[in-house]
């Protein structure tokens, strides 16, 4: 809570200026900034996504809400998003949701906030790198921003940014949109490689004594691994997109081919002999480990609430662990299964096939993992457990879309179309955001000292898992039915028409799933209030950050804690609660705790 | 069974308040699951209202849709194994008072077992896939038996160019069209995509087929379409603000009307290079 | 670590990025702006003359080309298509080429505030109606699409800001405004890529597009030397030096060959 919280305890003879206060070094200051300008963003990507869903739903309708304060004039003519603009709310709504919303918030707020409390110390390793990775963060999502405001509109040529289409502003008409947006990601870039190299260094440094590598919770385990994906793939989108700038204002041919046209006329400007697959390579090289690098961390808090509702220890702690390194390690060979139809050697196409294969092994590990966690114990349903549990059955249900992409000649079918939106918005939303929605709960009293409320919470859940549902779920049957993605109008298509109940289905659903996220807003600000006050260690659970106050205050692990055991040790048989904490020395009784 | 079912949903009720919902959940996603399943047998004709796959109308799509069904088979089986001991763990272990968890932190021989039964499957489908892949993108026909077309892709259009009566490209007497692609039944059919500005996707739901157009080089897609029909082309590749509308139609026709039709075209192109001299 | 170095960091990271911005909005308009610089002018009336003539074709023009608007449905449902499927490139009628853009390149002095009324650029029946349009800095453009189609205006604009704007609904219209001179900005529908138009946009008024007889008419030419452009977009360019004196009319012919 305190502005001067941890991280300023060395300096903390000097009274922080009002700017020191706001360009806060504390970790936890520096979380909840992450945190606030995530949710911001959640809230803007999925406002586009309405748009983008009712356009979708009732083309050629007016959107029934007044909003034109948000766009220029061309983009809604008489209230209806004109196809530009369409085009520009899209790859808005990913660039916000990928790059500015869950990013910051598993790269940013998570870890800031939650890695010195599970590890035992009383900062990150460099807390000028903290500061500066939200400022920056924060510098490139108000660029983003402002994208939407400059002459010839925001970036449309979705978050990809496939290029020729990026690569010359003739074909799409947004020109300073486009460049602001690559610009906007290379900060965020560089914003989050300095909070990823944080994180990684104060792993690897920071662990209270006796806290071995084996003795980390999961969730620490994903934020060294997601760590090192970031400092590993951020580098490469950066650099690609400098090489999409270049080709954009100084007329080099990076992605530009000789020959081509614009309007039926040559292309002049460019002396071409670029390729536009190296794009294509280099954005996957990078866009797929970034799938990961947003699904990993999700992935370790669920199993850490896994393990405290169910009163148990994480089934396979080892291979767990393994299977979160291979899913990294094999997510670097496994991007060319975006490209399976796009030119490529189709030879490399078999190759991309069995290793996205193979990744779904440690992917199944985790799963079945999970599942033997809930084996024999003894569950409960706190609110941060419903969304692991749901985490746990709509994650599975998009790993296993996933095999259908990675079969090439199924995929020759299904690539681009609403199977494939309806597989990302699985892992993305019924995964990562889940994820997050449980984070939230589980670490809302050790962050506020109040509850985060159940009722309210609750209600959320499950309007968010049914509209959930009821959103992503059609989407698959859109896509086998063979719907494009990124198309403005379905209904020009006669193989489409019978689809269309299924499109205005899903708006429905959508907006209800918009709106039942107020009620998190909502629920946040009301517990902030009026929330019943958080004992330190409300779960029950093992893990170090509990062993604080909650809130923790000034001066969190001022005393170093010592660590004695692993954080698993939950209804231990010979001890008398069911759970010892990782610094208890003693199992009351004749036991000790085992290390895995 | 349905003795089972009153006690399953005693059971239910004795859950308590927070476990009905996720069953219901659970239970939906199932009869939506079901309900997509039973599609594939239905009637085979692209028209109708069904929210299945198009009717495929080459023996590639065929070869396509059948994977297409195993995939579905054996993630169905997965996902129904998982929400079953999903929804037995979570009402059988729920929190009751004066119960113990089970302190088990893992155990091997399971591990090896969920490791080594998905290797399996996976393996089958991949080695399943990897035919039709090489049928779709390696064994071509010969380009001397095959019908061959170019097909130029452009913001917002496709531009079509057949081989004129000296049966060679990039000639005066090409035959161009836009948005509209006329081949025989029966006979295989090369399309070379060149695309002359983005890149674009060619894209036949029915063939269950789709490549893209890239700038700079010549992709190739192969199709034999048994019977006459026409099918709608749609572009799979963002494009641009026209990328929706960018629709061509593909005709095929008996063999001895396109012969008549090619012809007709010939005949055409020769009177205007006729009155341009 | 504090505050002063991390300032420090701060003072070099905002210069890299301002550099950074600064590269991100160029290629943004770069247009002189001499026709702002130059003092307002009205026409007189009292002085004002008439220049008049006829551009004609010699040689045998090219067969017309034809277009095969089949492409999409949409564009034969307009009853104006019953006319031959021919492009508007070369019209020739008698020896008279239509669609050629004639105007004051030179010796007009001052700039003219724009015409109240706008000019329209109507797309009906998958074409440019006029294929040909003369418009002047300030006027108001407005754009048309009478047909049931997707028709997206991509003007290729050098000097004014290039724009691509699509409309999706029958009776829509779009207003656009040209702010510099520029002879001609050719025009597109990439939807239909045989739709082509050109327009030309003036400081003054002094301009005019021939028509199907090969015809033009300049109103309201102030006395003195100018010289008078002829453009066409297949054939290039011809000029006179022309005197225009008090209240005459002023015959003037250009003749294009065959190449």
């Amino acid at each position: 809570m305190s502005n001067q919280g941890a991280g300023a305890l060395i300096d903390a003879t000097v009274r922080p200026r009002r700017l020191a206060r706001i360009f806060s070094r504390d970790h936890t200051v520096i979380a909840k900034q992450f945190f606030a300008m995530s949710i911001f963003f959640l809230f803007a990507g999925g406002l586009l996504a309405l748009f983008v869903r009712w356009q979708l739903g009732f083309p050629g309708s007016a959107v029934p809400v007044p909003f034109n304060f948000l766009m220029t004039r061309t983009m809604a003519p008489g209230g209806v998003i004109a196809p530009d603009a369409f085009n520009g709310m899209f790859t808005l709504h990913a660039t916000f949701m990928v790059y500015f919303a869950v990013l910051p918030m598993l790269v940013g707020a998570l870890p800031n906030f939650v890695l010195p409390l599970q590890i035992g110390s009383p900062r990150m390793a460099f807390p000028t790198l903290g500061m500066l990775s939200f400022w920056l963060s924060l510098l490139g999502g108000l660029l983003m921003i402002a994208t939407y405001f400059v002459d010839g509109g925001p970036a449309s040529t979705g978050w990809t940014a496939y290029a020729p289409l990026a690569a010359v502003s003739h074909y799409t008409g947004s020109s300073a949109g486009q460049n602001l947006w690559i610009l906007s990601l290379a900060i965020l870039g560089i914003g989050l490689i300095l909070g990823a190299a944080n994180q990684v260094v104060t792993i690897v440094n920071h662990r209270a004594p006796g806290l071995t590598m084996f003795r980390l919770p999961l969730t620490v385990w994903s934020f060294l691994v997601t760590g090192l994906l970031v400092l590993l793939a951020l580098p490469v989108i950066t650099a690609a997109v400098g090489m999409l700038l270049m080709d954009r204002t100084l007329g080099t041919s990076f992605f530009v081919p000789a020959g081509l046209s614009v309007s039926g006329s040559p292309l002049a400007g460019y002396a071409g002999g670029g390729q536009p697959l190296l794009w294509q390579h280099l954005f996957w090289f990078f866009g797929h480990p970034v799938v990961y690098i947003m699904i990993l961390p999700g992935m370790g808090v669920v199993s850490d609430v896994l393990a405290v509702f169910a009163r148990k220890p994480l089934f396979g702690y080892r291979a767990m662990i393994y299977s979160t390194f291979a899913i990294a390690g094999l997510g670097w060979l496994v991007w060319g299964h975006h490209m399976f139809q796009s030119g490529m050697n189709p030879l490399l196409g078999t190759t991309f096939m069995a290793s996205t294969m193979a990744i779904a092994i440690p992917s199944g590990v985790k799963v079945f993992g999970w599942l033997a966690t809930l084996w024999r114990g003894q569950i409960r349903f706190g609110l941060p457990m419903l969304f692991a549990l749901a985490f746990l059955l709509t994650f599975t249900v998009g790993g296993l879309s996933g095999i259908f992409m990675a079969s090439t000649p199924v995929d020759a079918f299904i690539h681009d179309t609403y199977f494939i939106v309806g597989h990302i918005h699985y892992v993305l939303f019924g995964g990562s955001l889940f994820a997050i929605f449980a984070a939230i709960a589980y670490w809302f009293p050790k962050a506020t000292g109040r509850m985060l409320g159940e009722r309210l919470g609750r209600l959320h859940f499950w309007l968010t898992l049914a509209a959930f549902n009821c959103t992503f779920f059609p989407m698959h049957i859109l896509g086998i039915g063979g719907h494009m993605r990124r198309i403005y109008d379905p209904t020009v298509y006669a193989f489409l028409r019978d689809l269309q109940p299924v499109n205005t289905f899903i708006t429905i659903s959508a907006i209800t799933l918009g709106f039942a996220q107020l009620l998190l807003v909502a629920n946040i600000f009301l517990s902030l209030k009026n929330g019943r006050r958080a004992e330190p260690n409300p779960w029950r659970a093992a893990t170090l950050e509990w062993t604080l106050p909650s809130p923790p205050g000034d001066g969190a692990f001022a005393v170093v804690p010592e660590v004695h055991r692993w954080p698993y040790d939950y209804s231990l048989p010979n001890a008398i609660e069911d759970y010892l904490p990782q610094t208890s020395l003693h199992v009351n009784g004749t036991g000790t705790g085992t290390d895995s | 069974m349905r003795a089972r079912l009153s006690i399953l949903r005693s059971r239910l009720h004795s859950v308590g308040r927070w476990a009905a919902p996720p069953a219901f959940a659970v239970l939906l996603l199932l009869a939506a699951g079901t309900r997509a399943g039973a599609g594939p047998v239905a009637d085979s004709s692209s028209h109708g209202h069904r929210w299945w796959l198009p009717a495929a109308s080459t023996a590639v799509a065929g070869r396509i849709d059948s994977l297409f069904i195993l995939i579905l088979w054996i993630t169905s089986a997965f996902l129904v194994l998982v929400v079953a001991l999903f929804v037995a763990f979570v009402i059988r272990y729920r929190h009751r008072e004066g119960r113990r968890a089970a302190h088990v932190t893992g155990n091997m021989l399971l591990e090896i077992v969920w490791m080594a039964v998905p290797a399996a499957c996976l393996i089958a489908i991949a080695y399943a896939s990897n035919g039709a892949w090489s049928a779709m993108k390696e064994e071509f026909p010969r380009e001397s038996e095959s019908l061959v077309i170019i097909v130029k892709p452009r913001q917002f259009q496709w531009d079509v160019v057949y081989a004129g009566a000296d049966g060679r490209f990039e000639t005066a007497d090409d035959i161009t069209a836009i948005n509209r692609l006329d081949v025989p039944a029966g006979r295989n059919v090369i399309v070379k995509l060149m695309a002359q500005d983005v890149i674009h996707s060619f894209f036949v739901p029915q063939f269950r087929m789709k490549q893209d157009a890239v700038p700079g080089m010549t992709t190739e897609m192969w199709f034999n379409v048994p019977a006459p029909g026409t099918f709608e082309i749609a572009c799979a590749e963002l494009c641009g603000l026209g990328h929706y509308r960018m629709q061509g139609r593909l005709i095929v026709h008996a063999p001895a009307e396109y012969d008549a039709w090619y012809a007709g075209r010939l005949r055409e192109k020769a009177a205007e290079s006729a009155n341009a001299r | 670590m504090n505050s002063s170095r991390s300032l420090r960091l701060g003072a070099w990271l905002l210069p890299a990025l301002l550099l950074a911005f600064a590269l991100a909005s160029c290629g943004g308009d770069s247009g002189d702006d001499a026709d702002a610089k130059k003092p307002l002018a009205t026409i007189d009336p009292a002085t004002a003359a008439t220049i008049t003539g006829t551009v004609t074709f010699q040689g045998t023009p090219p067969a017309p080309k034809s277009v095969r608007m089949e492409a999409d449905p949409h564009c034969n449902a307009t009853p104006e298509n019953e006319t031959p499927e021919v492009t508007q490139e070369v019209v020739v009628n008698n020896g008279r080429l239509a669609n050629v853009f004639v105007y004051l390149s030179d010796g007009v002095k001052g700039r003219y505030a724009p015409t109240a009324d706008s000019v329209v650029l109507d797309q009906r029946g998958c074409r440019y109606h006029p294929h040909v349009l003369g418009v002047m800095v300030g006027q108001r453009m407005v754009v048309r699409n009478s047909d049931a189609t997707l028709h997206n205006i991509h003007a290729a604009a050098k000097i004014n800001k290039e724009f691509n704007i699509a409309q999706t609904q029958q009776g829509q219209l779009t207003d656009q405004v040209f702010t510099h001179t520029e002879v001609m900005i050719p025009v597109a529908c990439d939807v239909h890529g045989w739709m082509r138009s050109f327009i030309g946009v003036l400081s003054h008024p002094f301009f005019a597009v021939t028509a199907t007889d090969g015809s033009f008419v300049l109103k309201g030419v102030p006395p003195g030397t100018y010289t008078l452009t002829a453009w066409h977009e297949k054939y290039g360019t011809l000029q006179q030096k022309i005197e225009v004196k008090e209240r005459e009319s002023t015959a003037v012919d250009f003749a294009f060959k065959a190449p």
